[in-house]
């Protein structure tokens, strides 16, 4: 192999440099983010592992219901009414964005834009 | 057993038509969300072409048409400008302005000095909606026209479309200029770089009220259903003279302006 010493170090080097991250981040333990729970409602409108991975599908969904279709009334799998509404419903029991959006989007580093028009409620101070 | 020419027809014949049916039965026993499904609220106003008379003997002046502005554009966080990039739903005009092609040499007094309400006519063939690359706007089964911020791109085809000036853009952020302290926090403000318009108030009318500026205008704004031969516009057409703004454009407004 012409130049093998060269290539094979050059590998090395190059592997070693973009499995970067892997070896930084060796023995770091992983937290999970810490939403704070609605303290005044115990059902969400899905079971949690649910809304956990499908929430903005649902989001999605809610949207072409209400503005696309007119249907503003939510009927859930158990057969529980909502309104179909980020700002009215979602956001009357997770009442921080602060608390629970943010906590996983930042960590997760999205930055969904539902706030750029819809209002999240004010912040406890 | 021997497999013979016959047997492996049959299975794979039934093979075929379980992959068929397989979709369908996975949905049929729930799959994500299976059960949940949407319903039009219980409460909500219905009609086959929403439409509104607007009585300008009754309502005719500034002041007037600024009070239903003022509420219109609280509600749905409107907010004021001072400057030619002012959003705005609900505002006024003088005869001339609003009736372009019907203006006479030598108009009597009242044409001279009133006020004419001014919004969005939701109109049968909305050239907005043709113009609109997005689907952003879009006509409801019950006339009204509405907009789908999340889609919109802001190219402003929209507007350049309309052939009454009814919408307006955001040349920046609406928040710098509402009373975060003070708004609406039922309702969604806009984002820079979109279209908005009014909406003919669609969010009370699924809840089961009527547009704000109908209810406040103490009798001048009749708004109803255009397709039933008795409804309140029906009638207020039939006993008074009415006109439309821009007949010529040809899409059908569904504003009309009694005299």
């Amino acid at each position: 192999m012409h130049y093998g010493g060269k290539i094979i170090t050059g590998l090395v080097i190059f592997l070693g440099l973009v499995s970067m991250p892997f070896w930084f981040n060796i023995g770091g333990s992983y937290e999970e983010p810490k939403v704070e729970l609605p303290k005044n409602a115990k059902i969400c409108i899905a079971p949690t592992q649910n809304m956990r991975e499908n929430h903005m599908k649902l989001l999605d969904q809610w949207r072409d219901m209400a503005l696309r279709e007119g249907k503003r009334t939510y009927i859930s799998a158990k057969g529980d009414k909502y309104t179909i509404s980020l700002q009215n419903t979602c956001m009357q029991c997770h009442t921080s964005k602060e608390q629970f959006c943010d906590k996983c989007h930042v960590d997760a580093s999205v930055t969904p834009y539902c706030w750029d028009c819809h209002v999240p409620p004010k912040e406890a101070k | 057993m021997k497999q013979s020419r016959r047997n492996f027809l049959k299975f794979a014949g039934l093979s075929a038509a379980g992959l068929c049916i397989a979709p369908t039965a996975a949905m049929a026993s729930g799959g994500p969300g299976g059960a949940a499904h949407a319903e039009v609220n219980s409460k909500s106003l219905h009609a086959k072409r929403w439409a509104m008379v607007i009585d300008t003997r009754k309502l005719n002046t500034e002041e007037a048409i600024e009070a239903l502005a003022e509420t219109c554009h609280h509600i749905h966080n409107v907010p004021t400008i001072d400057s030619d990039q002012d959003i705005k739903w609900l505002w006024s005009g003088s005869y001339g302005e609003v009736f372009p092609e019907q203006e006479n040499n030598f108009p009597s007094e009242a044409q001279e000095t009133h006020r004419f309400p001014l919004l969005c006519n939701h109109c049968e063939h909305p050239s907005c909606v043709r113009v609109c690359p997005t689907k952003a706007t879009f006509k409801r089964p019950d006339n009204i026209v509405a907009m789908d911020y999340h889609r919109c791109i802001g190219c402003r085809y929209c507007m350049a479309a309309c052939p009454f000036g009814a919408r307006s853009f955001n040349f920046m952020d609406p928040r710098l200029h509402l009373d975060m302290d003070n708004i609406n926090m039922k309702f969604p403000t806009r984002m820079r770089g979109v279209v908005e318009k009014c909406n003919f108030c669609v969010e009370r009318l699924a809840v089961g009220e009527l547009p704000a500026c109908a209810e406040k205008s103490e009798g001048a704004i009749i708004f109803g259903d255009l397709q039933d031969p008795d409804s309140n516009v029906r009638k207020a057409l039939r006993e008074n003279f009415t006109l439309r703004r821009k007949p010529a454009a040809g899409t059908e407004p569904g504003v009309y302006y009694i005299i």
